[in-house]
């Protein structure tokens, strides 16, 4: 017996010690691996682009958009990693700190100027001229340094979405266009009573992008801008006055209730279920809103610029755009991709599907079978121009989030305007 | 002289120990050897995944934290303690400190409490098996639940025109609805309250288990001693509960300090810094300021203040 069950033992100990070895020659190989990344042995390069566009377009058609690319690149394969904004934000932060960016990446213009000072995305401008790519038909392009880090590939712009019911009730017959006009209508809605106000900001800090698209965007309309010669001016005349009109709404009492930690996604919320009568938002919105309360009446309109301005108006933007990685091996191929992406054809199509406006400049979407809101937001977008002071600054979301802690300061009567511009205007320098 | 002599003496020992010593053949002192060896190797797979999952980790994030400008710069250059003091003397960071303290020491103790409470209510044979079955799987839903749908809940019931504004101010008769997680007075409590609510029915499962240990025969004995309910749950119920008590606590301090999620997701530090804690300091200093320096700095500290409670943890495990 003994004998017998030393023999088994002795067995196992052998089999395990086979498995360990296997182990820890597998480890290494995938250790060793890799050294080739994307190329097969037939000459076909698989690029890995990295972007949250596809969860937010109809199921399978961004697939279908590179399954073409592929029949027209049978030598290029794409392997698409998607997943929601924030995750793919914090996944490219990750990759570019350890070099390891997908081949191609779906960037955010407030990422642009830090990916391009870490050395994580490769300059475009090198990689059109190597194509020969005529850049005239681009609508824009993202530089930090003279050099361009990333094209935008579909603009989805932030008007200003009016409940008619609520504004109809409140006795306010048009949009407001002024922001004489929005206090008045803002104040009318808010008597309407029970939780209606007339207006809702966003104020959290874990993403505070509401400093960008809800209290900026009023300066960008009437003209004004927070730069000067590149560098922050924040103390100028116009950004106080926008301030000092956004606080005036809050000490009327038009401002929905919680903004200091409202996220932007209630704010949409607030505005589908009829419980505020004015919002900024993306037109990307808009099939959300209609989907979630199809018996809401709303429109777009311009935003509200200071009376008596008869400029253009600036319209706050934010923008899919496209960039390559440095460490890519595959450049030359990246940017075939990109430059599908920016065709006339696919980038109209592209457009059409996101319900967003075109990178490409003469690409024109069909309106056909969309919401006729889209047509009405696209002609104040060809009216106005297209207005993100954000986009290339570095560090943009923490300037954001600091200007964000200030106007809470000033919004809850801690500080005063001046105080919080101040403090704002030092913050944001330092990051210079 | 005398180191010849000692030379000298010891010769003759060595070789009078040699023949009692028989000489190993050469392959039995491989095997042997190679045997030696095979508790490693089973052990392998094991040590490079700590090795690679947290030893790596880990001194990559302490030597970041002794360097300027790490990540976002080709070669960062070696800063010395400047980060660690950037950080200890950052307001925010030490507001995240003290809200940190404030939420794990309040948290850990109406887990304890409410866990406590809620088990013997659970144990108590005043209540039929039936009863019993049915509020064990509503107190332990809450702990059943994802961060993101308890965060998700909670704004929602938390919100100015929510569910518990509209009950306190139509039965509760408060004249307005609080602004509950924006409002900087309430919003540390608001969060504490959430997490409270998520964290107490594992205590509860755990201090359940600990008194359907407790031999009836002390209640039995203190009773016929003369000891009143509260005197059995003070001199029994309570000495016998100790070890798993304490160690749920620190079990409990360890892991509230870790919580990240729960806040991102309602108040994202906010506002004005009131439930800003380490956890979302560091996450804001990493990846919105791009300052991986300040917050590999700031992640040791939060890692050496753990150390600091594991510590007591594996002191406890070893008493017992």
């Amino acid at each position: 017996m003994t004998g017998g069950g030393t023999g088994l033992h002795g067995r196992l100990r052998r089999l395990l010690g086979v498995m360990v070895a296997a182990t820890m020659v597998g480890a290494a190989a995938v250790g060793c691996g890799g050294s080739d990344e994307g190329s097969s042995g037939d000459g076909t390069v698989t690029l890995e682009f990295a972007q949250w566009w596809a969860p937010e377009l109809p199921a399978g058609s961004f697939d279908k958009l590179m399954t073409e690319f592929t029949t027209q690149n049978p030598t290029i394969k794409v392997k698409l990693l998607s997943g929601p904004y924030a995750s793919t934000k914090q996944q490219l932060v990750s990759g570019a700190a350890s070099k390891t960016l997908p081949d191609v990446v779906g960037l955010d213009g407030a990422w642009v100027s830090d990916f391009a000072k870490q050395g994580a995305i490769a300059d475009l401008t090198a990689l059109m001229a190597d194509a020969k790519y005529d850049s005239s038909q681009l609508a824009s392009q993202i530089q930090v340094k003279g050099k361009t880090y990333m094209i935008p590939v579909v603009n989805f712009v932030y008007p200003m979405f009016v409940n008619n019911d609520l504004l109809t009730k409140a006795g306010v017959s048009a949009p407001p266009s002024t922001r004489t006009e929005f206090l008045d209508a803002a104040k009318k809605v808010s008597a309407l009573g029970g939780n209606v106000k007339g207006w809702a900001l966003p104020l959290d800090t874990a993403v505070p992008n509401g400093i960008q698209n809800d209290v900026m965007s009023w300066l960008w309309a009437s003209g004004g801008s927070m730069l000067k010669d590149g560098q922050p001016d924040l103390t100028n005349a116009q950004v106080k006055s926008t301030v000092e009109y956004v606080k005036s709404l809050n000490d009327a009492g038009v401002i929905a209730p919680g903004s200091l930690t409202m996220k932007e996604q209630d704010k949409v919320e607030k505005f589908t279920t009829g419980q505020v009568g004015m919002v900024i938002d993306s037109l990307a919105h808009i099939t959300l809103i209609k989907k979630n309360n199809p018996t809401l009446k709303f429109t777009v309109a311009p935003i509200p610029a200071e009376d008596g301005y008869t400029g253009k108006r600036g319209i706050p933007y934010a923008s899919w755009g496209i960039g390559v990685a440095d460490s890519s091996k595959h450049k030359a191929e990246a940017f075939k991709l990109v430059q599908f992406l920016m065709s006339e054809q696919t980038n109209a199509q592209l457009s059409t599907l996101a319900n967003g406006f075109p990178g490409n400049k003469t690409a024109e979407p069909d309106f056909s079978t969309s919401d006729p809101l889209f047509k009405t937001a696209f002609d104040i977008y060809q009216a106005g121009t297209p207005a993100n002071e954000f986009v290339g600054l570095p560090k943009s979301e923490d300037l954001m989030r600091s200007f964000d802690e200030q106007l809470q300061l000033a919004l809850t009567g801690k500080q005063t305007v001046d105080e919080a511009l101040t403090k704002s205007q030092q913050a944001w320098a330092s990051e210079f | 002289m005398e180191p010849a002599k000692l030379d000298h003496a010891a010769r003759p020992r060595a070789a009078a120990v040699t023949p009692e010593t028989p000489a190993a053949p050469a392959g039995k002192a491989r095997r042997f050897s190679a045997r030696g060896f095979v508790p490693y190797g089973y052990l392998s797979p094991t040590m490079i995944l700590v090795f690679v999952l947290m030893v790596i980790p880990i001194a990559m994030v302490v030597s970041y934290s002794f360097k300027d400008n790490v990540i976002v710069e080709q070669n960062p250059v070696f800063a010395g303690l400047a980060n660690y003091t950037e950080v200890l003397t950052d307001p925010d960071f030490l507001a995240a400190l003290k809200n940190t303290f404030i939420f794990i020491t309040v948290s850990t103790v109406a887990h304890l409490i409410l866990g406590l409470a809620f088990a013997m209510m659970l144990n108590t044979p005043l209540l039929g098996g039936v009863t019993k079955a049915i509020f064990r799987i509503v107190y332990i839903l809450p702990w059943l639940f994802t961060v993101a749908v308890i965060a998700v809940i909670w704004r929602l019931m938390l919100d100015p025109s929510g569910v518990v504004n509209y009950i306190l101010t139509t039965v509760g008769g408060m004249q307005e609805g609080v602004n509950w997680l924006s409002d900087p007075s309430t919003a540390l409590w608001a969060l504490t309250f959430i997490n409270i609510w998520a964290g107490f029915p594992f205590f509860m499962i755990s201090i359940l288990a600990g008194l359907q240990g407790i031999s009836p025969d002390l209640y039995e004995a203190a009773s016929v001693d003369g000891a009143n309910s509260f005197q059995q749950f003070r001199n029994v119920t309570i000495p016998q509960l100790r070890p798993v008590l304490i160690s749920m606590a620190v079990l409990d301090l360890i892991w509230t300090s870790q919580q990240f999620a729960l806040i991102w997701m309602t108040t994202g530090g906010g506002p004005l810094n009131v439930t800003e804690m380490l956890s979302t300091y560091t996450y804001k200093q990493a990846f919105s300021s791009y300052e991986f320096a300040t917050a590999s700095a700031s992640a040791v500290i939060v890692l050496l203040l753990t150390m600091i409670l594991a510590f007591f943890y594996v002191r406890l495990q070893k008493e017992r």
